[in-house]
């Protein structure tokens, strides 16, 4: 293709760009930190992803460039990465019967079928 | 911006199919759960082929965007005016966000960023192949703006249905950016093409510079491959080459040719039977030149991106002891 190439680039044009490897250490870029992000008061920060930081200070203003660019914004939160506690994914069927347990919900409660017929009884009575 | 439309699968792995044996009973629940729509997470056990294809491809996405970034960066110091300034500026700040969410995605898999930018500056790993191409005028950054966005659209939301979730999620993200990029760059390009006749030329000429590129940007038909099956039973490919190409034309060859403005190819027609647009041979021989390393810009755009990272050096070490303290000299 084109041997003689003028590039546009202005880095090609001024700068002395270098030659040959060059290579990034192991943990050169440091470890991640989650962000969470809150919409708005009095709601919950949510996770919304997580980024590359050196510490918490910088997590921030990296998070602020990363997941605060547009949209609606009042507060962020970032935890280490290596912080957060999970449960084993495979573990998941602990919850499995969680919806089972309708005792814990209110909608199970229905009243209105006795209160009715209480109320027919006593006009009968 | 742009994922890779085209993973680029290397030699060696095209010869030699992966060695590994799975377990039959876990192959089968995996895709079982695959089946049924849930999303594969960090932790829960996937066959090595889908942990190292996926690798490839979310690495070569992260690096499209990065290296993806240059052509139009470029213009920055030029864009014809304040406006255009504002939004190439917010638009190539997104490219380079996609590029870090993309990198913490993949790095869930496996392989560190660092790894993986050192493979990228030692041209092991690819990154999508326009982005070895010029933009010579404003109207090629419009041209990249409006029409490679789009086409990378139609890749990217197809792979934002794909089943390895963190993946998912960076694409869910990327996406609802892109809308701004699409926007902002039709914006230019319809404004060069309602314009003076010489806005008009420059336009069409950069539209000519641009067409192969495109039609590359999907890869070459992979209908045959026996492997491209298998990755989209298991949701990593979503759509066929030839089908996000096929999208693509439906989607904005109107929208191109509203503005009288055209693709340089009079073989570019859809069939109204099968809905298939067919076009003149793009010149494959030319694509895998220019992934073996031998486009216009492939060197340029390592040399550049290899002295961001030797430029940046000084920077990391200094965030990584914010504390040092420096004694200065009384007299």
């Amino acid at each position: 293709m084109s041997e003689e190439n003028n590039s546009l680039d202005p880095r090609i044009q001024r700068l002395d760009l270098p030659q040959g490897e060059s290579t990034v250490k192991p943990n050169e870029y440091w470890g991640t930190f989650e962000v969470f992000l809150q919409e708005k008061r009095g709601k919950h920060h949510q996770h919304v992803g997580s980024l590359h930081a050196p510490d918490q200070d910088m997590a921030l203003i990296f998070a602020k460039e990363q997941y605060g660019r547009r949209g609606r914004c009042v507060n962020m939160w970032v935890v280490k990465t290596t912080d957060i506690v999970a449960f084993q994914l495979e573990d998941e069927d602990m919850f499995a019967t969680t919806p089972d347990k309708t005792h814990r919900e209110a909608g199970i409660y229905k009243v209105r079928d006795r209160i009715q017929e209480y109320q027919e009884r006593q006009k009968n009575a | 911006m742009y994922g890779g439309g085209y993973i680029h699968q290397e030699e060696s792995t095209k010869k030699q199919p992966e060695a590994v044996v799975e377990d039959p009973a876990k192959l089968a629940e995996f895709q079982a759960r695959i089946d049924r729509g849930e999303k594969i997470e960090p932790h829960d056990w996937m066959p090595t082929m889908y942990r190292k294809q996926l690798i490839r491809m979310i690495e070569q996405h992260a690096h499209s965007e990065i290296i993806g970034s240059l052509p139009e960066g470029t213009w920055i110091t030029r864009a014809p005016n304040f406006k255009r300034k504002m939004a190439l500026i917010a638009k190539v700040q997104d490219e380079i966000g996609h590029g870090h969410l993309l990198y913490t995605a993949c790095e869930t898999l496996g392989k560190p960023r660092e790894q993986m930018i050192n493979d990228l500056l030692s041209g092991k790993s690819k990154y999508s192949n326009v982005f070895n191409y010029p933009a010579v005028t404003w109207a090629d950054v419009t041209v990249i703006g409006f029409l490679i966005d789009a086409a990378a659209i139609v890749n990217q939301l197809a792979n934002s249905k794909g089943s390895y979730g963190p993946y998912c999620r960076a694409l869910e993200r990327i996406c609802a950016e892109e809308a701004f990029h699409l926007k902002q760059g039709h914006d230019a390009f319809v404004f060069l093409a309602t314009g003076t006749q010489q806005q008009r030329d420059m336009l069409q000429a950069a539209v000519n510079r641009w067409y192969k590129p495109i039609i590359h940007f999907f890869g070459p038909s992979d209908k045959e491959s026996v492997h491209s099956e298998q990755l989209m039973r298991w949701k990593v490919k979503m759509a066929s080459n030839d089908d996000m190409r096929n999208q693509f034309f439906d989607m904005y060859v109107p929208k191109v040719r509203e503005v009288g403005i055209d693709f340089p190819d009079p073989n570019l027609k859809k069939d109204p039977e099968t809905g298939k647009w067919s076009f003149s041979d793009p010149d494959w021989d030319e694509f895998y030149e220019v992934i073996k390393g031998n486009g216009p810009c492939n060197a340029e755009r390592l040399a550049v991106r290899k002295w961001a990272e030797e430029t940046g050096l000084w920077v990391r070490q200094a965030l990584a002891t914010p504390y040092t303290k420096t004694t200065v000299p009384l007299a």
